[in-house]
């Protein structure tokens, strides 16, 4: 018994492990950079000598693919989620959901490797005839797009199946054709549940490193369009662990002070995640 | 013939005369073209790397060491060793924890108590943290108790926090299946409550707990983000041999070569990609056979 109340205690040590972990060595970080100059600088240079802690780069980094993402992953996921639920026969069904999974259980560093050597330079550069460099944030952003569509998708399609048949079956005995049906009566039904799955698909997305550490380039600047290369907040922490990095110095101690940013930023959308998946499950 | 649905549904699919619209028929084109869409990436991606790595699918890729020089001469024997320990030690930790976790929060823990509900909302944020937080925390625990970070126990440590709580989540649903009669049945029986989860709902969940947890393994399996934190995992030559041993995994070793300019390189990073793949494909088909073998419906 006690043994089994401290495995789910362990659960709570964890976040306050996180919280400790995280705060300790930013809080040294801001004994010698000011928060205030940390959230609004401009310009992020760590490494050079005259030093820069200005994170609106790493954010303006991550905007761009994170928005990029989702305006790939939306429409198509929702898309798919809507056909899975109120369209497809039960036989398709069974053959789109595993390829669903199969989707999501590709690790990202697999779409990586993707972006880096298929979509940016054969898709965008050769068929799109975009000017691209070997690194950017379109390429990063839309393979990020592709690996949250499941995310999208699956939960948008739970919550859609979830409204009961009654609602359909009154939406057509009076004399609404399906798509009307779909658009007018079962889509707002399932509202928050699809509200909930693109607010987690927004979570994972900020979260995601691999795709950006390899696709979006290591240069830290203002991004303006999306053809140009940015750093993420995820990639500049990817980047700068695999070099050598000392604990107790400046430069360790930037990690953990951008990783704290990035744990507050996921933490506060997953807050909303979790506020509106409540709502859905007291729907019906 | 016709079965009680089918009859409810009749009417849905008869009524098709306001579906012919131009309206409806350009949604529903719209529908397919996102469907369309969704399949085309998935299967670019498969084909494309098999074909980019299938040359370099040989003995080699399973035999040699990774070359910093010679792509050509690149082998992935230390990170496929790498990744199988480093998923048995992760395996060895999370799952007795993430189980024991499960357990008391789904048949021992009172929902009214504040703590019980603190941790369950803490458990749905968990789940959500970046991958590379993990990293980070481990990094910092690590330092705190004086544990090298580039070793097979640091590795497993991260992977273990990160899948602990889809273990805790997805035991808890294959727990929540067993239907109360049969806990009522035993503890009628004069079992105590422990004997009752030990000897009786745990045995019939296992299947639901077996094929959640190896999902949850197949994703650490994957996950290359919060290793990269333990520092510089990449030229490893050597068999990792030990808890204290220092390692590479697949994921990361197709990171760092993906990221090198050399055509080779990227040959070899798909090549191992398709080893990972297949390794994830395994078990994936393991935790299938589970369910459908095993998993009983009440």
């Amino acid at each position: 018994m006690v043994f089994l109340g401290l495995a789910s205690a362990l659960s709570v040590a964890i976040t306050v492990g996180i919280v400790f972990a995280l705060l300790l060595p930013a809080l040294d970080f801001f004994r010698e950079v000011s928060v205030w100059d940390f959230l609004t600088g401009t310009r992020w240079a760590p490494t050079f000598s005259n030093a820069d802690f200005g994170v609106l780069p790493l954010i303006t980094g991550t905007l761009w693919t994170t928005v990029l993402a989702l305006l790939l992953a939306v429409p198509v996921g929702l898309g798919v989620a809507i056909y899975l639920s109120e369209y497809a026969t039960p036989r398709v069904r069974k053959v789109l959901k595993p390829a669903l999974e199969v989707l999501a259980g590709i690790p990202s560093v697999v779409y990586g490797y993707f972006a880096l050597a298929f979509v940016a330079p054969v898709v965008l550069e050769q068929i799109m005839r975009i000017e691209l460099g070997t690194y950017s944030v379109l390429a990063a952003g839309l393979v990020l797009g592709i690996m949250i569509i499941p995310t999208v998708a699956s939960l948008s399609e739970d919550s859609l199946s979830a409204v009961p048949q009654s609602l359909r079956q009154g939406s057509l005995a009076l004399g609404a054709n399906r798509m009307r049906t779909t658009l007018r009566v079962v889509f707002p039904a399932a509202i928050s549940g699809i509200a909930a799955s693109i607010v987690l698909a927004l979570s994972r997305a900020v979260g995601e490193t691999m795709i950006v550490a390899l696709a979006a380039g290591t240069q830290a600047q203002l991004v303006g369009k999306a053809t140009d290369s940015g750093q993420t907040m995820t990639g500049f922490i990817a980047q700068t662990a695999t070099g050598e990095s000392t604990p107790g110095t400046l430069g360790y101690n930037t990690l953990f002070a951008v990783g704290l940013l990035l744990f507050t930023i996921t933490l506060l959308i997953n807050i909303i995640s979790i506020r509106l998946v409540r709502r859905f499950r007291e729907a019906y | 013939m016709a079965s009680i649905g089918s009859v409810a549904t009749a009417p849905l699919k008869s009524r098709t005369a306001g579906d012919r619209s131009g309206a409806s028929i350009g949604f529903l084109v719209c529908l397919w073209l996102a469907l369309a869409f969704a399949v085309i990436a998935l299967v670019t991606l498969l084909v494309t790397t098999f074909v980019d790595g299938y040359p370099r699918l040989d003995a080699r890729l399973f035999t040699d060491y990774s070359s910093q020089v010679i792509p050509e001469r690149a082998g992935a024997r230390a990170a496929i060793l790498g990744s199988l320990l480093v998923i048995t030690v992760t395996a060895v930790m999370a799952i007795p924890l993430g189980v024991a976790a499960a357990v008391y929060l789904e048949e021992f823990a009172d929902d009214r108590r504040w703590y019980n509900r603190l941790i369950e909302v803490n458990l749905q944020n968990l789940a959500a943290v970046p991958a590379i937080v993990y990293g980070l925390l481990t990094a910092g625990f690590a330092l705190t108790i004086g544990l090298e970070r580039r070793v097979v126990l640091s590795g497993a440590i991260a992977l273990a926090l990160l899948i602990l709580p889809v273990i805790i989540i997805t035991t808890r649903e294959a727990l929540r299946a067993v239907p109360a009669e049969i806990r009522q049945g035993s503890l009628a029986l004069g079992a105590t409550p422990l004997q009752t989860v030990w000897k009786q709902t745990l045995p019939s969940a296992l299947p639901g707990v077996a094929t959640g947890t190896i999902l949850a393994l197949s994703r650490a399996l994957g996950e290359a983000a919060p290793l990269l934190l333990l520092g510089g995992l990449v030229f490893v030559s050597y068999d990792p041999n030990g808890l204290l041993s220092g390692f590479t995994t697949l994921p990361i070793q197709i990171f760092n070569w993906t990221g090198r300019p050399e055509d080779a390189f990227q040959e070899v990073a798909s090549a191992a990609i398709i080893v990972l793949l297949g390794l994830l494909l395994m078990m994936n088909a393991l935790a299938i056979v589970i369910r459908n073998r095993y998993q009983r419906s009440w």
